[in-house]
Parts: structure tokens; C-alpha cells; sequence
């Protein structure tokens, strides 16, 4: 759960998508398309199963916001049906229903993210600009071996990490966290995020313990350099990018 | 009027559904088709028996007329037709005699025991079973077998028997059954009614009672005979189903009671905030800050709805999806590191110490999160005490079983408080200062229930230790 933040994230641009948001609540669909937009985004709004089923089908968007609970055809039936239709549009589901059961129910008719209700739009952001990126990367592209942040490199194969030809020690899940956000360089990730790629669990972890991890990765690839790769992005969460030099 | 017959009707019709009811049960049914069977049986076992005695009696009285014939004919070899005659005569005086009879050729009775015989009998040689009349009477009014022979010039002989004792024999027989079937079907009706009403009586009880516990009497319980017959067995099962929602409605209760207890103040304090920042806010920061204070307060109590919601699940179903083997040893070690760097902050060195085949089927998820929880708590209650040490987190295989210890060197929870604190929402006195809805311990305890777990406060002299105990796999067992 993060804090309250504005919609768009400062300083962070990325690539606009086209998204389709199907929700039936439709207060919180146009809460959720304009702050989509102020991202600087471009959302398709469709208020049941069976309008949102057909735009699916013929807009090409790059990804899709699904509501678990849809009148004429529920948000779990419509994912399936146009993974039937080899429809591949990455689909989060959003849904009131936040149990572990839920969750894998929901990815495993074919949603590749899951989302429960209430949620800060901070998190729905991130996750949502996350899995249109790895729509627009074309399929069957190898993960790369090698990231490279500005001046800071983690080698997959060797787990090596170096800044600026500098070795860095770093812990196993210390790497697997750097290896997470330099994978999502330049794009915000969330505490669940990591908390869910890095851990693999998806409980609510109460206190800061994310912060802490986080905070000892800095310590050791930001702390005696100049210029600062990972950045806190207030309410919202984490962002490596070397472009600029800002404060942490 | 016609409320008036209605009523007058109402009292045979009640018996009459009464009567329905009856002959709808099991037991009638059930009755009736042993019936069926056992008269069919009787019928076919006792038709057996009397074709077989009627086969006898009747071979017999064959073989009978069949000697004095041959004894006739070395008679009438002997003596010719007067011979014959008069040994006739002399057999046909004889009480308990078979029957004799000896014609002109045209018919007329020259001497024998047989008065009559039916028109016609005579002109056909052979064996017969035809009606007779006794001598000196001219009505057909007995039965016998006979043979019948032409003699030469054209007399005729008549040998037979009577076949009234056969006849009596069929008769007994016939009757026997007939009285037995009567009895048979007595019996059955009679019992399959004192079964089938003894059975309705229960089952209406039954009914009874169920219908007062939907009507809201949720302290009902079905009676028990003690016979441990099936309907005991029924009524023992569906008791314990019946305490078993008791259970649930009474958590249910006890959730809703703590909702609106506990999460009121939250929520208070919530809209005290909204309501200072409208009146009072002078800026835009101000108001910016207030409300990400609103924000913060509705994230806690969405995690508090989240924590009743799953503890809610958890002790509703069974949660067969999320089970899988996993090595619990590997989740000790991952929320202990998880946790370390907040440990280490605080203070508290985290140590954590694995042995042992640690498979479990269950939920990794849940017991990550109830591993997290206990941690969580760990660091929380042990950093009021960070000089007497750390905390200690173990996995180790017993027999059967997997222990989990998360162990703090914190105040302890005195003993006599143990085992209020795995209730919902219960804080002891001196932690409700700290953050926290104490809805952490009870999620660790639905989710150990849900493995069929047990879940131990101990004392760890200082501290608290939580023991978790749960089964495992048998060591080598596939997945």
C-alpha cells in the first residue's frame, strides 16, 4: 500500500500505451482513465464483460485492466476466452477478491498480473507500465546476460557488479534485487513488487522491511559515488536511472 | 361453507397423508419387497413339494393297477372269462379294493365295484383318469385312474384306483400354503409397519429438530438412541456439523462484535482528521499532508479488513488449491532473511537455524506469511529488550512432524494470558501502544489449523517462543 501521490510520478516519462480499462464501476473507471492520462497515457474505458470483450479482441492495445466482477461476462470467463482467441494483450486483473486462492485462479486463466482492491494508483502505474513493456518486447527475445545502468554493470552469467570498473560485494539477494531493478531500469517499482519478484511471496509485509533491503543496496552501490542510480520515488517506490544526478 | 368442509375434511386427510408418509419410507419399501420375495419363494418351494408327492402317489397307483392286472390276466389264462369273474367279484368285496369293473360288449355291468362310468370311456382301451360312480350309484361323482381292456368275445375289464387321497393330498397342501401366505403377508405388513413407523418416528423427530434449528434455534441438537445404528450414526454426524457451524457462527459474531469495536476507533480517528484538515488547513501543504495521513489510516484499515477476511477464509474452507510440497526449511530461511535487515536495525541479532528433511504439503504462501507474522511480532515485542539477545528462528524435523520456533528475548506473555492472545484483536494491555491490530497471532493460528497444525506459546525464559508443529512428509514420500 503506498501513499498518496499525485497520478503521474515526477520525473518519470514513459513510453505512452494504449490501454483498455474494463470496469463496471464507472466512477472509479474515469478516476482511474484520467490518471491514466495524466500519466501520459491513452485508456479505452469499457463498462462490461462483453463490450470489453470485443474491443479486446479488435483494439490493438498494449495492454488490458480487467475487473474480476463484470456484468454479461466475468472478468476470469473474458480472459480465458480471448487467450482461446490467441489474444496476448498482458492482462492485469483488478479485483476485490484479494486472497491467495483468488490470485492464482486469476493467472492461471491467463492474467499475467493481479492487483487487489483497494490499491494505491502509485502501484497500479508501475505494474501496468511494467507488463506493457514486456509486451513490447518482441517475443522470443533472449533475456539479456548483461544490464548496464550508467556507469554500473551486473554481468548474470558471473554475478558480477561493478560502478565505474569498481567491484561490488554483493549478497545472493542482494544481487537478485539489483538484477530486478536494473531489468526495470528507468521504470518505478513497488515494495510488492520486489517483495513478489525478488521473494516471491505476495503477503503484505506490514513494516518497511523492503526499505531496509533497499536501503543496504544503496549503501553499497550508490554511496560512494557522485551521482545516485537508484532513486526513492515518494508514495509510489524504487527507480535505478543514471541519467541525472538527484537526490535520494 | 366452503371453509367449513375443508375443516371437516382436514382430519382424515392429515391421517391420510400420515398413511402416505408411512408407505413412502425406506423401511415400508423395504419390508414390502422382502415380502414379495419370500412368498414368491414359499409359493414356488411348496408347488415343488406338492407336484413332487401328486408325481408319487400317482406312479403308485400305476404300478398298483398295473400288478393286478397282471395278476387278472394269469387268472383269466387260467379260468378263462368265469374265472376272472369271479375273482373279480371276490377282490371288488375286499374293503380298501381297487376299483373293478367288467362289461358286456355292450356295455352292461356284469360284476365289480364300479357303478358307472362316464358315456363313451369304454369304446377307448387304455389308461385314463376319468369320473366314476361307486357301485350301486349312478352319479359321477369320484375320480380314478383306470385302464381299460377288451377281452376276447368283447367283454370288457376295468381296473383303477381311486384317487382321493391324491386329491386330499393336493388339497392340504393348497391350504397349508394358502394359511402360510396369509401369515407371511400378516407378519410382514405388521412388521414392516412397526419398522417403518419406529424408523419415522426418528426421522420425523429429526426433522423436527432441524426444523427448529433453521428457525433459529442453533443450540438444538438431534437426539441420539445410543444403538449406534445408522440414523445414530447420521444424528452423531450431523451434531458435530451442527456444533461445527455453531463454531463458525460464533466467530462470525465475534468478528462483526470486533469490527465494530476496534475498527470504529481507527475510523474515528480518520474522519477527525478529514473533519481538522477541512476546518483548519491553511495551505495547500498542510491540506497535502492531512490527507496522506487520511491515506495512511485507510491502508491500515484495509489491512485490517484483509487479515479478518483471510482469517475468515482460512477457517471456512480448505484451501486443497494452495497445497503443495515445499521445503519449509527453504521459507524459514527466506522470511528470516526477509526480516534480518529490520532485526538488525533494531538491534536484534536474527538467527536462524534449519535441520532435517523439512518437505511439507501445505501452503508455502501461508506459512511465509505466518513465519512473517511471528517475526514481525518478534521484532516488535524483542526490541523492548535488545540487551538479553536476539531472535531465533529454527526449523527441525521430529517424527512425523516439523517444528517451527520463532523465539524472542522480549517481556513474554504471562501464562495465564496465553491463550487469550490467539483470539482476534486481543492485545495485552501493555502493547497497545504500538502499532499493530493484534490480528497477527490469530492469522498464524487459522493458517497452522489450516495444515492441522498446533500452534504453542512458551515461555523462553526471558521472551516468548511460538512453537508451530506440523505434519509432515514421510521421509523419501513422492510429492
Amino acid at each position: 500500500m503506498g501513499y498518496a501521490s499525485p497520478p503521474s510520478i515526477d520525473g518519470v516519462t514513459s513510453a505512452p500505451m494504449r490501454l483498455l480499462i474494463i470496469e463496471d464501476d464507472r466512477e472509479a473507471a474515469s478516476y482511474l482513465a484520467k490518471a491514466f492520462r495524466e500519466a501520459g497515457h491513452v485508456p479505452d474505458l469499457a463498462h462490461d464483460g462483453l463490450d470489453g470483450y470485443a474491443l479486446a479482441r479488435e483494439g490493438d492495445y498494449d495492454m488490458l485492466i480487467v475487473d474480476r466482477m463484470l456484468p454479461k461476462l466475468d472478468g476470469l470467463s473474458l480472459i480465458r476466452s480471448l487467450r482461446e482467441q490467441a489474444v496476448a494483450t498482458p492482462v492485469l486483473i483488478l479485483s476485490a477478491l484479494g486472497q491467495v486462492d483468488d490470485r492464482v485462479k486469476g493467472l492461471r486463466a491467463g492474467g499475467d498480473d493481479y492487483l487487489p482492491k483497494p490499491y494505491a494508483f502509485s502501484e497500479l502505474l508501475a505494474r501496468a507500465e511494467i507488463l506493457a513493456r514486456r509486451r513490447a518486447a518482441p517475443a522470443g527475445t533472449a533475456e539479456a546476460t548483461a544490464y548496464r545502468v550508467g556507469d554500473l554493470e551486473l554481468d548474470r552469467l558471473s554475478h558480477r557488479v561493478t560502478r565505474a570498473g569498481h567491484e561490488i560485494a554483493l549478497q545472493p539477494r542482494e544481487f537478485r534485487l539489483l538484477e530486478y531493478l536494473m531489468r526495470h531500469a528507468g521504470q518505478v517499482v513497488t515494495r510488492t513488487m520486489l517483495l513478489e519478484h525478488v521473494w516471491d511471496y505476495h503477503f503484505d509485509p506490514q513494516t518497511n522491511v523492503i526499505d531496509v533491503h533497499v536501503s543496504r543496496l544503496r549503501a553499497k552501490i550508490d554511496k560512494d559515488f557522485d551521482r545516485p542510480v537508484l532513486h526513492t520515488v515518494r508514495g509510489a517506490g524504487y527507480l535505478l536511472r543514471a541519467d541525472e544526478a538527484r537526490g535520494a | 361453507m366452503r371453509d367449513g368442509s375443508r375443516r371437516l375434511h382436514a382430519a382424515p386427510r392429515r391421517d391420510r397423508v400420515k398413511l402416505q408418509n408411512l408407505f413412502r419410507t425406506t423401511a415400508f419399501k423395504l419390508s414390502f419387497a422382502y415380502l414379495l420375495i419370500f412368498t414368491t419363494f414359499a409359493f414356488l418351494a411348496l408347488g415343488y413339494v406338492a407336484w413332487n408327492a401328486t408325481r408319487v402317489l400317482d406312479d403308485q397307483m400305476v404300478s398298483t393297477i398295473e400288478a393286478e392286472i397282471n395278476g387278472l390276466s394269469d387268472q383269466y389264462k387260467a379260468g378263462g372269462l368265469r374265472r376272472l369273474i369271479s375273482v373279480v367279484e371276490r377282490r371288488a368285496g375286499e374293503p380298501g379294493s381297487s376299483l373293478y369293473l367288467v362289461t358286456t360288449p355292450a356295455g352292461e355291468h356284469v360284476t365289480g365295484n364300479v357303478g358307472a362310468l362316464p358315456a363313451g370311456l369304454l369304446a377307448e382301451p387304455g389308461q385314463t383318469e376319468a369320473a366314476y360312480a361307486r357301485g350301486g350309484s349312478s352319479s359321477l361323482d369320484h375320480r380314478a385312474i383306470m385302464r381299460i381292456f377288451t377281452l376276447p368275445g368283447g367283454f370288457r375289464l376295468v381296473v383303477g384306483r381311486d384317487v382321493e387321497e391324491r386329491d386330499r393330498l393336493r388339497s392340504i397342501i393348497g391350504g397349508t400354503f394358502g394359511t402360510s401366505l396369509l401369515l407371511v403377508i400378516l407378519l410382514g405388513v405388521v412388521g414392516g409397519w412397526f419398522v417403518a413407523s419406529r424408523v419415522l418416528k426418528r426421522v420425523d423427530a429429526m426433522t423436527e429438530t432441524t426444523r427448529r434449528i433453521m428457525a433459529g434455534d442453533l443450540g438444538g441438537r438431534l437426539a441420539v438412541a445410543g444403538n449406534g445404528d445408522e440414523l445414530d450414526r447420521l444424528a452423531r454426524n450431523l451434531n458435530e456439523m451442527l456444533e461445527r457451524i455453531g463454531e463458525l457462527m460464533h466467530g462470525l459474531r465475534e468478528v462483526s462484535d470486533n469490527i465494530a469495536h476496534d475498527l470504529k476507533t481507527p475510523l474515528t480517528r480518520l474522519r477527525n482528521r478529514a473533519e481538522e484538515a477541512v476546518r483548519s488547513a491553511g495551505s495547500v501543504a498542510d491540506l497535502r499532508l492531512a490527507m496522506e495521513g487520511v491515506i495512511e489510516d485507510s491502508d491500515g484499515l484495509i489491512r485490517v479488513f484483509n487479515a479478518l477476511l483471510m482469517i475468515a477464509r482460512l477457517e471456512g474452507v480448505s484451501a486443497g488449491e494452495l497445497m503443495a510440497e515445499f521445503d519449509v526449511g527453504a521459507t524459514a530461511r527466506e522470511v528470516g532473511e526477509l526480516y534480518e535487515a529490520v532485526a538488525a536495525d533494531e538491534g536484534l541479532p536474527l538467527q536462524i537455524a534449519t535441520t532435517g528433511d523439512l518437505r511439507l504439503f501445505g501452503s508455502r504462501e501461508l506459512i511465509g506469511q505466518a513465519l512473517a507474522n511471528l517475526i514481525d511480532n518478534a521484532v516488535k515485542y524483542g526490541s523492548a529488550n535488545r540487551d538479553a539477545g536476539g531472535i531465533r528462528v529454527a526449523a527441525e524435523r521430529l517424527e512425523g512432524a516439523i517444528r517451527l520456533v520463532v523465539a524472542d528475548r522480549g517481556p513474554g506473555i504471562p501464562e495465564a494470558a496465553r491463550g487469550r492472545v490467539l483470539d482476534r484483536f486481543v492485545r495485552l494491555e501493555d502493547a497497545r501502544s504500538r502499532p499493530g491490530f493484534g490480528l497477527g497471532l490469530s492469522l498464524v493460528a487459522a493458517i497452522v489449523r489450516l495444515h492441522q497444525g498446533t500452534l504453542l506459546l512458551e515461555d523462553n525464559a526471558p521472551g516468548l517462543a511460538v512453537v508451530v508443529t506440523l505434519p509432515a512428509l514421510a521421509v523419501g514420500e513422492p510429492a
